[in-house]
């Protein structure tokens, strides 16, 4: 029987149906007709002309499978695929070779100064003709690009920044990572305290907030005063707005009481002397810079921006008017015009004395900026939420605040996370806008490195705008497919 | 338990849990504290405004400038223009590169973004790797590229690219040659326009009968050949009124021509480039949005593949790709103002720029200027609210 099988198994075309097919010549074939002709055949019985295992499937002809047949199927399939493929290959053949060329092939890797990424023609050591990028310039540049002028002996505080900074945001943006709760209060609360004294140096100076001359002089003990004042107010109005409410006072009046003494606390860590040097914001640069403007304008954009989406879709006129108006102003003038507004014209609206740091100027254009298109944002999240989700809150008896808290946001928010990564990838790419308003990010660093005459060849430009674009794209690129993929995640149902 | 009845008083709600109340104290606080804050910035404003010794309102608008542009449609003359035609010549030369920009980037978007939706592997690869890598790389950096890197690759001045009837390329711009007008032109435009009425009109009476009798006319070539033929036939019986001048090499650099400058074609590529990437996006999810079923039932009523895609699939998806376009028309327009990082002068450049820096009247400035890009976007935003109105599905 197993010998038959095999010999069957050779032949062409004969696939599972043994039965139908005469075996081949010289094997003893009993035919159901010729011998018991009306008996059944019982059910795994040993005949001859019953196969007892499937033949295995020939391999398809060359031409049909493969990678030839694909390519013939899928890129010269008719004249006008042919020729559009034969295009494409050109164009291929056009860009890569030579990029492949200047950044690898005949890229310079080592080198102290132009000599090694200049033509002997331009006074260096490459023959005439050479066109390579020059990454030695790069290489050497590469601690500028990334903190700027930061002094060297205090980059290990932006160092410690960083590694805080993505080492809490990593496992935020995984969805299974635990300590969701935490992990928010520490990035939203500690982390931003912690980086602006390792970034600056801490020790910032309380003068108090009332009019002066009130009470003491300013300096530190006039700031508590101040604060003690402010406080009772708070909590006054606290008491207040329960009373004019029919509530039990106490609950806001702690909330109001914590409040402050939180922000004591902030303060107070403001105002320690850590022993850090200060380091001014005129010698932070490079990627720190576009870090800095970029995380904290999605951050104060956030809370804005929902803000902003609540007043747009509030049924108080006066609220909707000043929200249309503040979103659609911002979103239909250009982020240049904003930064120029924000560091020529703001400084006119302080009152006499009051400077401000011109990276912190940047990022009031930029936040404002952002607040709008991330109202926006929020706004199609909002409009996501069936009705029946408002009713039901409502129904239940929960308040205005309540409902937006424990049901309309949290939907609301989760259906807009692409959204928002969407917006700081736009956000990060208009970071490099503050180079023209004098801010030395990335890309600024990179715009200014070109004035030293040490480095200066005809491939300096295009080597650093190269690493420049690459590191562009790796953030952005690695941002959009998280969006991507927390798009298709929260996908769920309506399939 | 207490039944309500019709005359007795409602019971006494507090005030703050009147909802309609509690609405309008907010309202006013706001109000309160926005008018505040208005005042108080306006009056620091001035004070501020006097301590530095500058001048406030609009009269500068017809002081003189004094300065020069390099491009400029409108007269312009340093010596004589004001800061008014400064504003003027600004706005023209955005204008420019946005609609040059805007024609460029919408072609290229839809070329690139029917690509991506090829079955040919190489083809839909290639534009997958364009608009990822263009779409992630900040603008900015784009126009510095094209700018600094790419541009200045070209050719000196004195040994410059020659293109034949395109004239010259070097580095200092594209001497393209320049049109000069003879007597009979008029004539020629005239025909032109007489040309493109009459599409018009065909195009409907084509319609009408077609409804009416179900027979087709030629309206596409009719137009092509109406387009092109009228105006050369004016063209020669008016005596070939239009020549060109050609740029010619002299000792340091091309002489004649109309002059591009660099500025405009580094600004208008890293534009076109990097919109035509995300306007690929769009075509690309315009033409995904179109359901599988409507190609197959035009197929299945015996219609082929052009008309179906002319009649049943490309009008279904213009109507998802016209609103996202606008907008991306509308971001190219606000983008053209990073031409200030390579001075080409356009609005923000010259007279964000230049005129603010020498009057130092920022507030009038500024607020001009972004009142001019808000009023082109609301203008753009206009016509894409109407545009979607008259597209959108009429349901019956």
């Amino acid at each position: 029987m197993a010998k038959e099988t095999k010999t069957t198994k050779s032949v062409p075309g004969v696939k599972g149906k043994a039965a139908d097919v005469a075996a081949p010549e010289g094997t003893p074939v009993a035919y159901p007709h010729t011998a018991d002709s009306l008996a059944p055949v019982p059910h795994g019985g040993n005949v001859a002309y019953v196969r007892t295992e499937m033949a295995s499937s020939e391999a398809p002809p060359a031409l049909a499978s493969g990678p030839v047949a694909w390519i013939r199927e899928n890129l010269f399939s008719s004249i006008p695929n042919t020729v559009l493929t034969l295009l494409a290959l050109y164009v291929i053949y056009v860009i890569v070779p030579p990029l492949v060329q200047f950044a690898f092939v005949d890229a310079v890797w080592s080198g102290t100064d132009r000599t090694a990424c200049a033509t002997e023609q331009q006074g260096g050591v490459q023959p005439n003709g050479w066109f390579g990028a020059c990454w030695a310039y790069v290489g050497v540049y590469g601690e500028q690009f990334i903190y700027g002028r930061y002094p060297d002996e205090e980059l290990w505080r932006v160092d410690i920044v960083g590694l805080l900074f993505f080492g809490a945001l990593i496992p935020l943006l995984i969805p299974s990572a635990p300590f969701k709760r935490e992990n928010i209060i520490f990035i939203s609360v500690v982390f931003p305290v912690v980086a602006l004294v390792l970034l600056t140096g801490g020790h910032f100076e309380l003068n108090g907030f009332m009019p002066t001359g009130f009470l003491f002089e300013p300096g530190m003990v006039k700031f508590w005063v101040d604060y003690l004042i402010l406080s009772a107010i708070v909590v006054g109005i606290a008491y207040a707005i329960a009373r004019a409410s029919d509530k039990d006072p106490m609950p806001g009046m702690r909330g109001a009481a914590i409040f402050m003494v939180g922000i004591a606390i902030i303060m107070a860590i403001f105002a320690v002397d850590f022993g850090l040097e200060h380091v001014p914001t005129d010698r932070w640069g490079g990627l720190l810079v576009t870090m800095v403007i970029a995380v904290t304008g999605i951050a104060v954009s956030l809370p804005i921006g929902i803000v902003l989406a609540l007043g747009r879709r509030s049924h108080m006129p006066i609220v909707r008017f000043f929200s249309v108006v503040f979103i659609e102003f911002w979103r239909g003038v250009p982020l240049i015009t904003v930064l120029f507004m924000s560091s020529v014209m703001l400084p006119l609206f302080l009152p006499e004395g009051v400077t401000f740091d011109k990276l912190l100027r940047a990022l009031v254009g930029v936040a404002m900026f952002a607040s709008a298109y991330m109202a926006e944002v929020v706004r199609g999240g909002l409009q996501a939420i069936p009705k029946g989700q408002f009713e039901g809150a409502m129904a239940l008896g929960l308040n205005y605040n309540q409902m937006m808290r424990m049901i309309v946001m949290p939907q609301a928010l989760k259906l807009v996370i692409p959204g928002i990564v969407n917006t700081f990838i736009g956000l990060f790419k208009d970071t490099t806008l503050v180079l023209i308003i004098g801010l030395f990010d990335f890309l600024g660093q990179i715009q200014s490195s070109f004035t030293d005459p040490t480095w200066a060849t005809p491939v300096q430009a295009l080597s650093a705008y190269l690493f420049a674009a690459f590191v562009y794209f790796v953030f952005c690129f690695g941002m959009s497919r998280y969006s991507i993929f927390m798009e298709r995640r929260l996908d769920t149902g309506h399939r | 338990m207490a039944v309500t009845t019709a005359g007795e008083s409602a019971p006494r709600v507090a005030l703050l849990n009147d909802p309609k109340i509690r609405a309008w104290i907010v309202q006013i606080l706001l109000l309160v504290v926005l008018v505040w804050l208005t005042y108080v910035g306006i009056q620091n404003m001035f004070a501020n405004l006097q301590a530095a010794n500058i001048a406030s309102g609009f009269g500068f608008l017809n002081r003189n400038a004094g300065f020069a542009i390099s491009q400029s449609l409108l007269d312009y003359d340093q010596a004589t223009s004001t800061f008014g035609r400064v504003f003027f010549v600004g706005l023209i030369n955005t204008l420019i590169v946005s609609i040059v920009g805007v024609v460029i980037a919408t072609i290229l978007g839809f070329v690139v973004g029917i690509a991506r939706l090829s079955q040919n592997w190489v083809v839909s690869g290639i534009a997958t790797v364009y608009i990822e890598t263009l779409r992630n790389i900040p603008l900015l950096l784009q126009i510095f590229v094209w700018y600094f890197a790419v541009l200045r690759l070209l050719p000196g001045r004195r040994d410059s690219l020659d293109m034949g009837f395109l004239g010259q390329l070097n580095i200092s711009g594209w001497y393209a040659p320049k049109p000069i007008y003879g007597d009979g032109i008029n004539l020629v435009l005239g025909a032109l326009v007489i040309a493109i009425v009459a599409i018009f009109v065909i195009a409907r009476w084509a319609r009408k009968r077609q409804e009416q009798t179900g027979e087709i006319f030629p309206v596409f070539w009719t137009s092509v050949g109406l387009f092109i033929g009228l105006p050369l036939i004016a063209y020669f019986i008016a005596g070939m009124p239009l020549s060109f001048e050609y740029p010619e090499q002299g000792n340091f650099g091309p002489r004649g021509g109309a002059r591009i400058y660099p500025e405009f074609i580094g600004l208008l590529l890293a534009l076109s480039f990097y919109t035509g990437a995300f306007i690929a996006e769009i075509v690309r999810a315009g033409i995904l949005g179109v359901n599988k079923g409507q190609t197959e039932a035009s197929h299945a009523l015996g219609l082929r593949n052009g008309p179906t895609l002319r009649l049943v699939i490309v009008p279904q998806a213009l109507r998802i790709i016209i609103p996202p376009l606008t907008s991306q028309y509308l971001n190219l327009t606000k983008n053209s103002s990073l031409a200030v990082a390579i001075a080409y002068p356009d609005l923000v450049s010259v007279f964000a720029g230049t005129a603010l820096n020498q009057t130092g009247q920022a507030v009038e400035i500024l607020m001009m200027t972004m009142l001019t890009y808000l009023a082109l976007s609301l203008l753009i935003s206009a016509f894409m609210n109407w545009y979607n109105a008259k597209m959108a599905l009429v349901e019956r």
